[in-house]
């Protein structure tokens, strides 16, 4: 898909969102005036080193928290202003997510996690067809103790996107693999991104990987310092790190 | 304070719902075990210093009358050291503004004296004075029933004469620690009452001036007791002695010794399962805790802290939690044990009670438990002394989950995935899901041991009053008397029906075996006194042989058919031989059985009866009474009703202390298991749980998942539990039983209710509880933090 078509329908509007934490008796000031549009279909890195503030953004994005000031609008829907259920109504029927640990149930095969999150959805694709997108297939009935890393986090891949989400946040998915296994995974998620169209956004610290996207979002000290448009997409197995 | 010792004070802060939990499981065990040994001790040595100072007998006997230069031949019985004879008479007594009946034991009392023997502990008023005829002293029981006071008078109808008595003092004594009216069941202070008249006047109003009719001796050191009560029989026969028998058959001290074997039971068992669930507890938790730590654990030693070291500092989280236990056990165990040897005071009649708390009992009660606790913790403790520090800085395996047998069976398709992570999460870990299931089975089982009683209670009074004894009032004839007496009863106005009996005082033998009792004999066909089977169907009384207490033939090992000796200690005291012909359900006393006419004819006496049994008209019910008390023959009227009902407002304060503490004992196990159980889950499924929140689960789906499976165990314990309930009365009916009274195993289903109902609170309790841990799940540091 082509972001440059779909560039006009915003999906997440971000204005002005800041955050601060108290940790103790010191204020952390996470997020500081973030001003960010994301848009229907594409595929957004948000990039920074730890500590820059892009997880928090990720969270409050996700609905798992909310900003101390600002607003974040997701579609018409102010989520600053939801209730805890009304986040939980969003998390289920809208966002899929990645974690950069799985997060799989290890009481329950593959087809029986992404199973966990289709039985609650309203649109859902059968967890076998979301196993087969990216390449687990013939590993339904396997335990997360039977899988590799790798497989564990297309998995979860498959978890995120079975409901049809909307949007699918990934938090360093790539983060617990190595270079090799990170590339299956990344794969999986421009397949995703490519065929289904849910507007995708990545955290990471990795640069590698931002040749991938649509845009790169900068972020440093809580603030987004650049956002750049990449000329072409760079599929996940010419990338290196 | 070593940084160490600082880290296990904040443990025990971070893990203080549970320490709690624990510490109370702890807390029962230790309680209950002082509470039943110092109550134990405490009415054993009041029982003991009451029957020395106050000179109780060792030897009794009652007789017809016999002069009293017979007391010389009794003293000189080798091994007797003092002799009291006495003059004891049954009687009706009347106190104003009361309507119900009364009766009575008036016992001879030698002037300015509170007796030889069974001297009585005068609590109010003075002794009886010489020249007085009207004084009496009356127990202190039976004053406070009535709110009788000094000065105040009774009548007693004495051999047909009604007389006013004044009361000059109040008092205990040693042989009516137990007062139970002859016939009766429980003790009933309103309806039955003992009291002391100077032996002159009693002797004159009963013909037995210069004689007695009753005696009680000791016996000194070197006695052979046996030898004395055979001696002493001999001496009585010609005189209508019924038998002496030993202290031990003496019925008032009887009943404090089967209370005293009750209490030892309890000591022992009890104790036994709460230790048990203490230890599985401490098991489960510090394991848990140990897995969570395995990395501090690691660093410790990595920095030099010994395998030993380690170790201890375990063992010191488990002895505080432990020494927390016994130390509010041991007061709660005091407070419960005075409660209950006041509880004592009130249901037997002691004038003191010396609350004794041995040293020893609290000793062994704190060593049990930290025995107990070390063992149920050696396990986890011992595998943070062998964890290689590098190994514990590597996260440990992932749990490896089965697909469950249910699954393997074919049934997978009716399950949601939070059902199946339930399911699999249970049979994972069976033997841990299996000892949660035990513990709180355990806890439904101990609470219907306390209300059992009640309903045992009940099965006890319908058995006998509704089934089988259905008379309203019993009259007792002075001496067995002609049956066309009991005319004169038919036609008193409101008298619907009457009918004679005839008793004896009997010894029966079979084989070696023999015991006292007395033979009824009644009217077949009665339609007040009826027999009844196991099934409780009523067996008819065939004309010839005896039908006896099931009890009894248990004891004796005698069987429908075989032949079973009575000698009989009256009259003539013959020495018969009679078929046993079946044995009849009854739950007190162990008597034996036969149609009247027939024993008339064994006892070669013409058609005669020793009382009545009479069915009233209610609205006549105390004229009848008064029309009793004028008859010079009757010297007793029992009315069985009255003391049924007086006996359940005793009992209400018992029940309700029992009911308190198995609830309180219960629900802290309860408690215990499953919060414990509970937050260990959602301690090891913490980051589970927190993901799910993410994915969208709401705070209800989430807490099913944590909360579904203790729900499950607990709906599987609740029907072990009463399996479990059961078992323990079936032991404690057991235990209890006695020629006495038995205590029928029946369980009315408030008991179930009530046990299930303490179970799921408790189960509600903990999940409320554990709610807002489940609202606190972070979900942001789930996501980036490794398991």
């Amino acid at each position: 898909m082509n972001p440059s078509s779909t560039s006009q329908s915003v999906v997440f509007h971000v204005h002005d969102v800041t955050k601060t934490y108290q940790m103790g008796e010191v204020q952390v000031h996470a997020l500081r005036g973030i001003e960010l549009d994301l848009y229907q279909g594409e595929l957004a890195v948000l990039l920074g080193a730890s500590g820059s503030g892009k997880s928090t953004l990720l969270n409050i994005l996700g609905g798992l928290d909310t900003p101390t000031s600002g607003q974040v609008l997701y579609g018409a829907h102010d989520l600053t202003q939801a209730s805890e259920s009304q986040l939980t109504e969003y998390r289920r029927y809208h966002v899929g997510f990645v974690f950069q640990f799985y997060n799989l149930i290890p009481s329950l095969t593959a087809r029986e996690n992404v199973a966990v999150v289709t039985e609650i959805a309203r649109n859902p694709m059968p967890p076998e067809e979301a196993l087969a997108l990216v390449g687990l297939g013939e590993r339904l009935n396997h335990f997360p103790a039977q899988l590799s890393g790798g497989e564990q986090q297309r998995v979860a891949i498959a978890r995120a996107i079975a409901k049809n989400p909307d949007v699918l946040l990934c938090d360093e998915p790539t983060g617990a693999l190595d270079s090799q296994t990170g590339i299956l995974v990344l794969e999986a998620l421009q397949q995703v991104n490519k065929t289904l169209g849910t507007t995708t956004a990545i955290i990471t610290h990795n640069a590698g990987i931002a040749q991938m996207a649509d845009r790169v979002i900068h972020l440093a000290d809580g603030r987004i310092t650049d956002i750049h448009r990449n000329a072409s997409r760079v599929d996940p197995r010419e990338l290196s790190w | 304070m070593l940084a160490i010792d600082i880290k296990l004070w904040r443990e025990l802060w971070r893990m203080r719902m549970q320490a709690i939990a624990i510490a109370m499981v702890i807390v029962s065990g230790v309680a209950i075990f002082i509470m039943s040994l110092s109550t134990y001790d405490s009415l054993y040595e009041t029982r003991e210093s009451y029957y020395r100072e106050h000179h109780f007998a060792e030897v009794f006997a009652s007789l017809k009358r016999a002069p009293l230069s017979v007391a010389k031949r009794i003293e000189a019985i080798p091994g007797v050291d003092k002799v009291e004879t006495r003059v004891v008479a049954y009687v009706n007594i009347d106190v104003e503004d009361y309507l119900d009946p009364i009766s009575g034991h008036l016992i001879s009392l030698p002037e300015n004296s509170l007796g030889l023997l069974n001297r009585l502990y005068l609590r109010d008023g003075r002794m009886l004075e010489p020249g007085r005829d009207n004084e009496i002293i009356i127990s202190q029981e039976f004053a406070d029933a009535h709110h009788l006071q000094l000065g105040d008078k009774l009548r007693a109808v004495i051999n047909g004469r009604s007389k006013t008595l004044t009361i000059v003092g109040s008092g205990f004594s040693p042989e009516y620690i137990s007062q139970i009216a002859p016939g009766a069941m429980f003790p009933d202070y309103k309806s039955y009452g003992v009291m002391w008249m100077a032996r002159a006047p009693l002797a004159s109003a009963f013909d037995m001036a210069g004689a007695f009719n009753n005696v009680t001796l000791t016996l000194s050191q070197d006695a052979n007791e046996q030898d004395v009560i055979d001696r002493l029989d001999d001496i009585l026969k010609p005189y209508g002695g019924t038998g002496a028998y030993a202290r031990k058959d003496q019925l008032s001290n009887r009943f404090i010794a089967e209370e005293l074997k009750g209490l030892q039971n309890m000591a022992t068992m009890f104790p036994i399962i709460f230790f048990g669930v203490a230890a599985f507890l401490l098991n489960v938790v510090i394991s848990r805790l140990i897995s969570l730590e395995r990395e501090q654990i690691s660093i410790l030693k990595a920095f030099g802290y010994s395998n030993l070291d380690v170790g201890l500092h375990y063992s010191k989280l488990v002895l505080m939690i432990v020494a927390l236990g016994i130390v509010i056990g041991i007061f709660l165990g005091i407070w419960m044990g005075v409660g209950l040897s006041h509880l004592y005071m009130d249901i037997y009649s002691f004038p003191f009670m010396h609350y004794v708390l041995e040293p020893h009992v609290i000793a062994f009660a704190a060593l049990v438990s930290i025995l107990v606790a070390m063992i149920g913790t050696l396990y986890a403790v011992q595998k943070a002394i062998k964890l290689p520090p590098a190994q514990g800085m590597r996260p440990e395996q992932p749990t490896v989950y089965r697909i469950t047998l249910i699954e393997r069976l074919g049934l997978q398709k009716r399950f949601s995935q939070p059902s199946r992570m339930i399911l699999r999460h249970i049979e994972r870990r069976p033997l841990k899901s299996f000892l949660t299931t035990l513990g709180i089975a355990m806890s439904c089982g101990i609470m219907m041991v306390g209300s059992f009683q009640e309903s045992a209670i009940n099965e006890m009074v319908d058995v006998q009053y509704n089934l089988s004894q259905r008379e309203d009032f019993m009259a007792l004839f002075s001496e067995p008397t002609a049956h066309r007496a009991l005319h004169s009863l038919e036609s008193l106005q409101g008298v619907e029906h009457a009918e004679g009996f005839r008793n004896a005082s009997v010894r029966l033998k079979f084989e070696h075996r023999s015991y006292r009792t007395s033979i009824s004999g009644i009217e077949p066909g009665s339609q007040l006194v009826r027999l009844l089977d196991q099934e409780l169907k009523e067996i008819k009384l065939p004309e010839e042989g005896v039908i006896i207490t099931d009890y009894l033939a248990q004891q004796l090992h005698i069987q429908p058919g075989d032949m079973l000796t009575v000698e009989v200690l009256e009259g003539n005291r013959p020495t018969l031989q009679i078929p046993v012909v079946g044995t009849a359900k009854q739950y007190l006393g162990m008597n034996v059985y036969m149609q009247r006419s027939t024993l008339n004819r064994l006892l070669k006496e013409g058609d005669a009866i020793s009382g009545a049994y009479l069915k009233v008209d209610e609205h006549y019910r105390k004229q009848v009474y008064a029309k009793l008390k004028e008859m010079p023959r009757v010297i007793g009227a029992v009315e069985q009703r009255s003391s049924v009902e007086g006996f359940y407002e005793m009992m209400d304060d018992t029940i309700l202390f029992f009911t308190f503490i198995s609830t309180l004992l219960g629900g802290s196990i309860a408690f215990g298991v499953i919060y414990n159980s509970i937050r260990i889950a959602l301690s090891e499924r913490n980051r589970e749980l927190a993901s799910l929140r993410v994915l969208g689960f709401t705070q209800g789906e989430v807490a099913y998942i944590l909360l579904g499976e203790l729900g499950l165990l607990t709906l599987a314990a609740i029907p072990i539990g009463f399996l479990f309930g059961i078992g323990l009365c079936a032991y404690l009916a057991l235990k209890f039983e006695s020629d006495l009274y038995r205590i029928p195993l029946v369980l009315e289903p408030d008991v179930y209710a009530f046990a299930a109902s303490v179970v799921i609170v408790s189960s509600l309790l903990s999940a409320i509880l554990i709610w807002r841990n489940i609202t606190q799940l972070d979900m942001v540091a789930v996501l980036k933090t490794k398991e």
